[in-house]
């Protein structure tokens, strides 16, 4: 079972993003379970989500705290110590950032996947919300899914011209993401 | 480029990836309810959104009430049930206590109302947080109380709820309740039942003979007026009623095995209880992660199982005793206070039942309260807690377990306020 959190605020769509993959995961057979934690729903509030994907189904309704892989959306977290903790050895994180630079570092941290998600979504959708992008740079980084069925959950999310554009966000975020061995 | 989400479906159904409140909206829509109140409050927001959605696209065929606040909502499906039709609305926390008068009229009058609700910590310390204390706050008020363990057990109980409410032989409102956050926004697979089996599974009802209903114009009294032996009847009959409902569930969840493929073992499930020496007693999605614990316990040689609470009203004290008679040692999980006992709710009401269980040990634990979370190592302590106990070892008879700067709740110590 892989074991991921995700970090962002309200309005990134963090919650979409948790859930597309859950549902990315079901499509290869496979089982995914996520869920958010927040206090009152708004925008810009932290916004913490856990997804747990395995072959076996989920049991476990709680939260994350040894995480396998870190999904940061909000580029401003990037070095926070909450988003490290817990991380487990081998560990991998996807960050969501317009600087393609490696300037983050932890002992456990193995590999890192940069896209910048925001520039790619206001080209595609108009709007800088980064979750579908990142949800085909997981796929790519992690190599836990392939695009297909991350374009194919995004039916249960979008209809019509927003489909569309939000299929093609997944899919340079499958292309475009820049990985880095730690 | 078609794939599809893969998972074991009886023929027919569909297999979605959703949240435990789209499962209960689903649910709903399923169960072709005539009229729906609905008033949003977080966590259960989703479902009114989901509803509002289903009736607007025409793939709702209700009457969709959006009231001015809970209340209301009771009122209005309270009246509409009395009126014969087939009612649903939801609600948590706040929203339930807003409308307790109602809730309690509801349950005099014997309406047949299905009604979710998500929980939430109560009124009191301001906190949008999961907890069942909302459930506990209303559990005498003569509902019959289901309680979910993931998404698809609250599809699975919406449906059942209705086999319950409206059986000719109970007549007894029913609330269905899941976590809030835990289960509210929780997105997993889910095996949507097709329209026809919830068809088929639902029409005995229209077999049974017709429930009183108030019909304009027509001179019925209708809902409960009683003073002295009027109300004694009339409230002996609704305990009675209660008493039934027990077996009916039973049959109910048989029934829905045969149609649906999924059954839960009524009103409690065991996990791996039948060697077990101690067992954990626990409700709602506590449990997913018990049974996940207990199987790496086991592994370790620790005969530990779980007995899941599904129906908390009536207490099913008759298969609790006969399950758990004779274990060496119980721990029962509360996630919620019973403010003037030291131990938890559930666990102070088996307490009334320890005589019957042939000298097996209990104790309490408190945990999951304001949305703290029961976590595995939480569990654990919990387990290796009951095992001592079961050993003989000098065990505090009440944990709150994420909160270690709580004794046992004590007089002599955290004076002032």
């Amino acid at each position: 079972m892989s074991e991921v959190r995700f970090h962002g605020r309200g309005g990134q769509g963090v919650v979409t993003t948790s859930k597309i993959l859950a549902n990315a995961f079901a499509r290869t057979g496979q089982f995914g379970a996520s869920f958010p934690m927040f206090g009152f729903e708004r925008r810009g509030a932290p916004v913490t989500a856990f997804g747990r994907f395995s072959d076996k189904s989920v049991r476990e309704k709680t939260q994350i705290y040894n995480p396998d892989i870190l999904v940061v959306l909000d580029p401003s977290q990037r070095s926070s110590e909450a988003v490290f903790q817990g991380l487990l050895p081998g560990g991998m994180m996807l960050l969501n950032d317009s600087d393609n630079t490696i300037n983050v570092s932890h002992d456990n941290l193995k590999k890192l996947g940069i896209i910048d998600a925001n520039k790619i979504a206001l080209e595609e959708i108009g709007l800088p919300i980064p979750n579908t992008v990142i949800v085909g740079a997981f796929a790519k980084m992690s190599g836990l899914l392939e695009i297909d069925p991350c374009c194919d959950a995004l039916q249960d999310y979008f209809s019509g011209k927003k489909l569309s554009a939000n299929i093609v966000c997944a899919k340079r975020g499958f292309e475009e993401v820049e990985l880095f061995d730690l | 480029m078609n794939t599809k989400i893969k998972a074991k479906a009886k023929a027919g159904s569909q297999i979605k990836v959703i949240t435990g409140n789209a499962a209960a909206a689903i649910g709903a829509k399923l169960a072709r309810p005539d009229v729906v109140a609905a008033y949003p409050i977080t966590p259960q927001t989703e479902i009114i959104e989901q509803i509002s959605k289903f009736h607007a696209d025409g793939e709702m065929d209700c009457e969709l009430i959006t009231v001015e606040g809970e209340n209301s909502a009771m009122n209005a499906v309270m009246a509409a049930s009395l009126a014969g039709g087939r009612v649903f609305t939801a609600t948590s926390s706040w929203g339930l206590v807003f409308m307790y008068d109602a809730v309690l009229a509801t349950a005099g009058a014997r309406a047949p109302v299905v009604m979710v609700n998500v929980n939430r910590e109560t009124p009191g310390i301001i906190a949008v947080s999961s907890g069942q204390q909302d459930m506990i706050s209303t559990r005498d008020a003569g509902w019959i109380f289901l309680i979910a363990e993931n998404c698809q057990e609250i599809i699975d109980l919406v449906i059942q709820a209705y086999r319950l409410a409206e059986d000719y032989d109970i007549q007894v409102p029913v609330m269905v309740h899941y976590d809030g956050f835990y289960l509210s926004y929780l997105s997993e697979v889910v095996d949507v039942p097709v329209q026809e089996d919830v068809d088929k599974f639902l029409a005995v009802l229209k077999d049974q003979p017709e429930r009183t209903k108030l019909i304009p114009g027509g001179k019925l009294g209708c809902g409960s007026h009683g003073i002295l032996d009027g109300y004694l009847e009339l409230r002996y009959k609704h305990v009675s009623a209660m008493e039934r409902s027990k077996a009916k569930f039973e049959q109910t969840d048989k029934e829905f095995q045969e149609i649906f493929g999924r059954g839960y073992g009524g009103l409690i499930e065991e996990y791996r209880m039948d060697d077990a020496d101690v067992v954990l007693v626990g409700s709602g999605s506590m449990c997913g992660t018990i049974k996940t614990v207990i199987d790496k316990k086991r592994d370790a040689g620790v005969k530990v199982g779980l007995l899941k609470i599904r129906m908390y009203r009536p207490f099913p004290s008759e298969v609790m005793v006969k399950a758990l008679k004779g274990k060496k040692a119980i721990g029962v999980v509360d996630r919620s206070l019973c403010f003037g006992f030291k131990g938890g709710p559930i666990y102070t009401e088996l307490k009334a039942f320890e005589t019957q269980l042939d000298g097996s040990k209990m104790i309490s634990f408190i945990d999951g309260i304001a949305n703290t979370d029961i976590t595995i190592a939480n569990v654990e302590q919990m387990i290796d807690a009951t095992c001592d106990l079961a050993e003989g070892k000098d065990v505090r008879e009440v944990t709150w377990v994420s909160y270690p700067e709580a004794q046992e709740p004590d007089s002599e110590k955290m004076g002032g306020r």
